[in-house]
């Protein structure tokens, strides 16, 4: 048995295939995983993302210690509930963990990381805290997560939960966050979909959720989450960027500030290094020109640009197609066709710009 | 629970086997096997008049998640496949027993069939997997 979330039952009473993910038990999907898809494209759904990691950081200097810490630069979060993606790297500039950063107030930052590298990540946190001094780094086990996305998701959190959000949650730009009573509602997703993420204490979770559905928000599991993003060009940890690649090769270098270059942060020297000598490695999207399913690992041959390694590849629901990530050489350019051997045979691929999906409208 | 009809034959493969009153027998995918592949996408089947061997891939069902082979469940001919799943692969999830047939097909030798897996033998062999 795994770690379960405080909604496990909620997704056994809706008839959830539960599966293994990082070491927890979690809804793969509720019946059909592209019917689930579509309904967020085209309406709304509900995520159970509680088995990310949310972490508060205090402490007087906690916005320096940020600085240090991550490649994006937390200077950029000048107003509070200000929200910043970033990577949390190596001192060889590898990829520990992709988070995001809420600027709370100033002796407060909160963070949400992975849940499949949570131990890893707390150590680290921890070691660098430690080293750092006058900080609490306080995981926030006794909260919940919940992402409504889609076209209709906010109108649906209103409905559910109560019109005294729709003024302050819907006055939100995108990438903010604030606090309403017990909840706190941010418009960040990983859908590609507009919408809230809302963390929560734990014991009101398994409530809100049953509101949200009968405001008729269906459950939306792991399997068309990972679609969705796919679509949406969204990395995910693990399969687009790890330890051995840099966000310089994974298609995150606007997520990493190298200005100002007094800036010190860990793994900086070897993006410093790469930018100056060239990436060697580009994150690229793939589309299948013909029929089949582009999966993980596969490796694509770049006519005469080497070879690559396709990191997300699956099949898009909204483009009926199967579509992927890929690292390749540096010199594969936009428009090129490459070739993939799928079960023996190969096939044509085309190299895209992503995202491939942007707000329910395809982009390629 | 998986849904496995009483009245047809089983491979271990996880196809269910349909004799018709022509001698041919129709082949889909049992229940058990499209759940666990989830949400269907695509679907390669072998063309009428295709020799198939017993055991042999003679298809290939993809989903979101994974890509299997389809195998002969007996030796013979291919009579029909079911062209109706190329644009609606979906139609193998929501009745994988009806309307989610894959092809047809003219068994060589009919005692080959008496070799098949029954109801509860397929039964066993899926709760033998799930441990």
């Amino acid at each position: 048995m795994g770690h379960r979330t405080p909604l496990y039952d909620n997704h056994l009473k809706m008839g959830a295939k539960i599966v293994d993910f990082g070491g927890w038990d979690m809804p793969l999907h509720y019946g059909s995983q592209i019917e689930e898809h579509h309904k967020v494209r085209k309406d709304c759904g509900m995520f159970d993302v509680s088995h990310m990691n949310v972490v508060d950081v205090k402490g007087a200097k906690v916005r320096d210690f940020f600085r240090l810490l991550l490649a994006n630069n937390v200077d950029k979060l000048k107003t509070k509930g200000k929200a910043l993606y970033s990577c949390m790297l190596t001192a060889k500039g590898g990829v520990i963990d992709d988070l995001i950063v809420y600027y709370m107030d100033d002796q407060w930052f909160r963070v949400v990381m992975n849940a499949a590298t949570r131990d890893k990540d707390m150590a680290w946190v921890n070691a660098a805290a430690k080293e750092f001094g006058g900080l609490t780094v306080t995981p926030r086990h006794d909260m919940a997560m919940i992402a409504v996305q889609g076209p209709n998701a906010k109108e649906k959190v209103y409905q559910a939960l109560g019109e005294a959000l729709r003024t302050p949650a819907g006055a939100l730009k995108p990438f903010h966050a604030a606090t309403v009573g017990e909840l706190f509602i941010a418009t960040t997703g990983y859908t590609g979909e507009d919408g809230f993420e809302i963390i929560l204490p734990a014991k009101a979770a398994p409530f809100t959720w049953q509101m949200l559905h009968e405001a008729g928000v269906p459950p939306i599991g792991l399997g068309a989450r990972d679609t969705l993003r796919l679509e949406a060009g969204m990395n995910l940890y693990g399969s687009d960027m790890d330890e051995t690649t840099t966000p310089l090769e994974s298609g995150l270098a606007w997520t990493v500030a190298l200005e100002p270059s007094e800036r010190k942060f860990i793994g900086r020297e070897m993006l410093d290094r790469q930018k100056a000598q060239g990436v060697p490695r580009q994150l690229v999207g793939l589309v299948l020109e013909g029929k089949g399913v582009l999966r993980n690992h596969q490796k694509v041959m770049c006519n005469g640009a080497g070879e690559g390694e396709i990191t997300s590849g699956s099949f898009s629901p909204t483009l009926n197609r199967a579509i992927a990530l890929a690292r390749v050489p540096a010199a594969v350019k936009i428009g090129d066709r490459g070739t993939v051997d799928l079960r023996g045979k190969p096939a044509t691929v085309r190299v895209v710009k992503y995202p491939f999906v942007r707000n329910g409208k395809s982009c390629i | 629970m998986s849904n496995i009809p009483k009245d047809l034959k089983y491979t271990k493969s996880h196809e269910w086997v349909k004799p018709n009153a022509d001698g041919s027998v129709t082949v889909g995918i049992t229940h058990h096997a499209q759940d666990l592949m989830g949400d269907m996408v695509y679907v390669e089947l072998p063309q009428a008049g295709a020799k198939v061997a017993t055991g042999k891939e003679c298809g290939v069902v993809e989903s979101v998640k994974a890509a299997s082979d389809v195998y002969a469940p007996v030796s013979g001919e291919i009579v029909e496949a079911n062209a109706a799943l190329a644009d609606a692969p979906e139609t193998v999830n929501k009745d994988c027993y009806g309307a989610g047939w894959m092809f047809r097909l003219k068994p060589a030798n009919k005692a080959e069939l008496d070799g098949l897996l029954d109801a509860k033998a397929y039964e066993a062999l899926v709760a033998s997997e799930k441990h």
